[in-house]
């Protein structure tokens, strides 16, 4: 999977960045991505392209658990969210969902990507690739569930065993 | 096991369970409100184009629904969404529906101990990221997303990997004018907004024992701002009577075992503890009250399930009797019962005298979405859980977290003040 990175290098982007409060009541994915990030980058939403990815530090997702924040994000392009470490609720939205894959990543992915990067990501081999710095760098592999679960397609498409 | 892992056993029919298991946990309880509702309804929408039967749910009288983040309505949409919510309850049979302006409603995590709606030893999820409110009261509560509680609604279980138990061991008495509040912005300063991250947080000790459920319910509430799956804490008499005066029978203790496992042990002495603040823009951004920056103030706000139970109302009464506040500032107490116990109690005369504006219960201004929010550079005490950018209003307001004794007290002076100082 490629794209190109939009890069917010601090930890704890919360969900009251992601889509502010005054939107909760919106359930129209189209108008909630048009609100993404409003918080943080007034601009994301001019910037961001289908296929983009984030790149982000510890925390990512913390706060509430409003699934508005991971459509508001899909709903923008967005694929993946690659992060140091997610908040829990943000995290299972994700998957469960099926909105996008949030990725943990090591310090090297991290300091090395740099906004506008191209990567790609493998998730059979548990690898990014920077195409654009010709530089490969680890993913932590997902547990056996989440695996399961977004390989399913999301939480309904998964058959218990 | 711990209490944490026993409720996880029972509930997803293991003997016993590890953390890291992954389980599949039947559900005893779950909520939606004004804002996962409607998200829940979408999720139907959408399965039901996908050829998934969503004309039933599993359990309606296991189902409950509050009207809490836009309520009073703030506009056309949130209207709305209220009548979407009110369709849904109807045409699915779900019985128990607090709905503004007819008798009891309130905040939803309010309302979970208020109305008894979870026992002790149940397995409890909520459309909102505070459910973790409830386990005080000796249950598994635990906050999920929209797609989670539409599985949850149709198949009456849902997946959890078993958490590993951080346990904190409270020893002693708070002293005269610390609260639970004060007690756990010390701990999420301590470790962190992440330092709970995926694990359940428990409290015990003589701390706990000595505390009233409210401020227990105060402890667990704020286990979401470290990141946590879970707040717990082992329930005893206090409990059981809490829960018994509120309609709840057949009660039962349950308690981890002797040899239980914990990750890590922390231990707090209450006696230590003083009145804290957390600063713009994190809840583990903390300060001593009395070392607090001397901002003026532009309102105090006393409100939310952290911070307008009966007990908070009585503690802000206290400070603002024969007082006058010089500062803007609104009480929206938690649910409707706790309203009127105030007014018959006469603490709402006292928060009139001294000039505050008494509003309706809504989650309102803490999560920004109407009915007090804050305009750019206003600078806000609050007695709610969060004070990220933007949480409170514009992205350039800002907000101290606080107890609501200080919330009270710098309502007075117009300062971030520690009740103890107040002339």
């Amino acid at each position: 999977m490629k794209g190109n990175v939009i890069k917010y290098e601090r930890d704890n982007i919360d969900t009251d960045v992601i889509i502010p409060g005054q939107y909760l009541k919106i359930h129209d994915y189209v108008e909630l991505a048009s609100h993404a990030m409003e918080g943080l980058d007034p601009n994301f939403h001019s910037k961001v392209k289908e296929g983009d990815f984030i790149l982000s530090g510890r925390n990512f997702g913390c706060g509430s658990s409003r699934e508005h924040a991971p459509i508001a994000l899909a709903h923008s392009g967005i694929k993946a969210v690659l992060a140091l470490s997610f908040a829990r609720i943000f995290y299972r939205n994700a998957v469960d969902g099926a909105f996008l894959l949030p990725i943990e990543i090591e310090m090297d992915a991290y300091t090395n990507i740099s906004e506008g990067d191209e990567i790609d990501i493998d998730v059979s081999n548990n690898t990014i690739k920077n195409l654009s710095k010709n530089q490969t760098y680890k993913m932590k592999p997902f547990s056996k569930i989440i695996g399961e679960i977004i390989k399913s397609g999301g939480l309904f498409k998964y058959k218990l065993n | 096991m711990n209490i944490t892992e026993k409720i996880l056993a029972r509930a997803s029919g293991m003997e016993k369970v590890c953390p890291d298991d992954v389980v599949f946990a039947n559900v005893d309880k779950v909520m939606i409100h004004d804002v996962s509702g409607p998200g829940v309804i979408k999720v139907f929408e959408k399965l039901k184009k996908q050829g998934i039967n969503v004309d039933k749910i599993w359990d309606p009288s296991k189902v409950w629904v509050a009207e809490d983040h836009f309520v009073p309505s703030a506009d056309k949409i949130s209207a709305e969404n209220i009548v979407k919510l009110s369709n849904f309850t109807k045409n699915y049979g779900v019985e128990k529906h607090f709905k503004y302006g007819m008798g009891q409603y309130g905040i939803c995590h309010t309302l979970s101990h208020e109305e008894a709606m979870v026992k002790p030893g149940e397995v409890y999820v909520g459309g909102d990221s505070h459910t973790n409110t409830t386990g005080a009261l000796g249950s598994f509560a635990c906050g999920l997303g929209h797609t989670d509680v539409a599985y949850v609604l149709l198949n009456g279980k849902i997946w959890f990997k078993v958490p590993e138990t951080l346990y904190f061991k409270l020893n002693g008495k708070l002293p005269e004018y610390v609260m639970a509040k004060d007690l756990i912005l010390k701990i999420i300063g301590d470790i962190g907004t992440e330092g709970g991250a995926y694990k359940a947080m428990q409290f015990g000790g003589s701390g706990i024992r000595e505390m009233s459920v409210e401020s227990r319910l105060t402890l667990c509430n704020m286990t979401t701002e470290a990141g946590a799956k879970n707040g717990i804490v082992e329930p005893d008499q206090k409990v059981v009577d809490y829960l018994t005066t509120r309609g709840a029978t057949n009660i039962s203790l349950i308690k981890g075992d002797e040899n239980a496992d914990y990750q890590k042990i922390y231990e707090y002495e209450c006696s230590e503890m003083e009145p804290i603040v957390a600063k713009p823009f994190s809840p583990e951004n903390i300060s001593i009250v009395r070392e607090a920056p001397s901002v003026e103030l532009d309102k105090s706000y006393i409100g939310s399930c952290t911070g307008a139970k009966y007990e908070d109302l009585e503690a802000v009464a206290k400070i603002l009797k024969g007082r006058k506040v010089k500062i803007r500032t609104e009480i929206l107490p938690a649910a409707i019962s706790i309203y009127k116990r105030a007014m018959e109690n006469g603490l709402l005369k006292i928060f009139l005298d001294a000039g505050v504006t008494v509003g309706p219960p809504t989650c309102g201004a803490c999560c920004g979405a109407h009915m007090g929010v804050l305009a750019k550079d206003e600078i806000c005490i609050s007695t709610t859980n969060r004070n990220f950018p933007g949480r409170m209003g514009h992205v350039d307001s800002q907000t101290y977290l606080s107890s609501p004794l200080v919330a009270a007290a710098s309502a007075v002076t117009g300062k971030i003040t520690d009740p103890r100082d107040l002339q």
